[in-house]
C-alpha cells in the first residue's frame, strides 16, 4: 500500500511534467530587459534620423536605411534573447531545444512574418506611417498566439502591445515613439517583472 | 487505483503524453533521463494495455518513433488521478 507522501509526490511529479514537456519555461527576464534595451535604442536613433533628414523626404535612402536598421534590430534584439534563454536552460539543467520550443518558434513566427510581410508591403504602397502601428499589432498577435507555449505572463505582454498598435494608429505622427515604448519600455518592464518573480 | 500507474516512470509518460499531442522516444528519454532499455519496458507495456499508441516513420534512413494517448489511456489516466485526489482527501 503506498502512502499518502507517495501520492503527494506523484502529483508534484506530473504537474511538473506536464509543464515542462509543453511548455518552454526557461525564457528568462533578461531575455525581456536586453530585447528592450535594444529596442529604445533603435527608437532613439530613428527619432533622430526623422529629426533631421526627415525618413520620408529623403526617399530611397530612407527607406534603405530604414530596412537595414529594422533587420539589424531585430537580429540584435532576438539573439540577446536567445542568449540569455539558453543560459537560463543550461543553469535550470532542461532541454533547450524541445518540442515545446520548437512549438513556441512556429507559433510565434507565423504572424511574426506575415505581419513583416504586411509591413513590406505598407512599404510599397507607400503607407509609411502605418509600418510602426502594425510591427506593434502584429507582435502583439504573435506573442499572443505563442502564449501557450510558455509562461503565462506573455500573454499581458501581447496585449498590452496590440492596445498600443492600436492607439498608436490613431496618432500615425508619434508612430516611432509607440514603437519605442512597445518594444523598449514594456519589454523593459515585462523583463525586470519576470527576472524578480522567477529568477530572483 | 490502477496497477499500471503505480510505477513513476509510467506515471511520467502518461502525463507527458496527456498534454501534448506526440512526443518521439529521443524526447521523451532526455526529459525523464532514462536509459533506452528502461524507458522501452515501461513504454511497452504502456502499449499492451492500449494506453498508447505507437507510430512509426522514416526520416532519411533512421526510424522515428513517436507516441500518443489513446483514449483509453486518457479516461485511465484521469480516473487514475481522480482516485488519488480522492485518497488524499479521506487521509486529511
Amino acid at each position: 500500500m503506498s502512502t499518502i507522501e507517495d501520492r503527494l509526490k506523484d502529483i508534484s511529479d506530473i504537474r511538473s511534467m506536464m509543464e515542462q514537456s509543453s511548455k518552454f519555461i526557461s525564457l528568462s527576464g533578461l531575455s525581456g530587459i536586453s530585447a528592450g534595451i535594444v529596442g529604445m535604442a533603435a527608437a532613439v536613433i530613428a527619432l533622430n534620423f526623422s529629426g533631421t533628414a526627415g525618413t520620408e523626404s529623403s526617399g530611397s535612402n530612407g527607406v534603405v536605411f530604414f530596412l537595414i536598421g529594422s533587420v539589424l534590430t531585430l537580429i540584435a534584439a532576438l539573439s540577446l534573447a536567445a542568449y540569455f534563454s539558453v543560459r537560463m536552460a543550461r543553469k535550470k539543467e532542461l532541454p533547450v531545444w524541445s518540442a515545446a520550443t520548437k512549438s513556441l518558434l512556429v507559433n510565434l513566427f507565423i504572424p511574426l512574418a506575415v505581419g513583416g510581410l504586411f509591413c513590406l508591403l505598407l512599404l510599397y504602397h507607400n503607407i509609411p506611417f502605418l509600418i510602426a502601428p502594425s510591427m506593434l499589432i502584429f507582435y502583439g498577435l504573435a506573442l499572443l498566439n505563442a502564449s501557450k507555449y510558455t509562461l503565462k505572463e506573455i500573454r499581458y505582454l501581447g496585449m498590452s502591445e496590440i492596445c498600443l498598435g492600436l492607439i498608436a494608429s490613431a496618432w500615425v505622427q508619434f508612430g516611432i515613439v509607440f514603437w519605442g515604448i512597445g518594444f523598449g519600455m514594456l519589454h523593459i518592464i515585462y523583463g525586470t517583472f519576470m527576472y524578480f518573480k522567477y529568477e530572483k | 487505483m490502477n496497477k499500471v500507474f503505480e510505477n513513476r516512470v509510467r506515471l511520467t509518460v502518461m502525463s507527458i503524453l496527456a498534454v501534448n499531442d506526440s512526443m518521439d522516444f529521443n524526447s521523451l528519454k532526455k526529459m525523464l533521463t532514462l536509459t533506452d532499455g528502461n524507458l522501452a519496458t515501461h513504454i511497452g507495456s504502456l502499449e499492451r494495455k492500449k494506453y498508447i499508441k505507437v507510430e512509426k516513420e522514416f526520416v532519411g534512413k533512421k526510424t522515428l518513433t513517436t507516441y500518443s494517448a489513446t483514449q483509453a489511456g486518457r479516461k485511465a489516466f484521469s480516473e487514475h488521478i481522480d482516485a488519488m485526489e480522492k485518497l488524499i482527501k479521506q487521509c486529511k
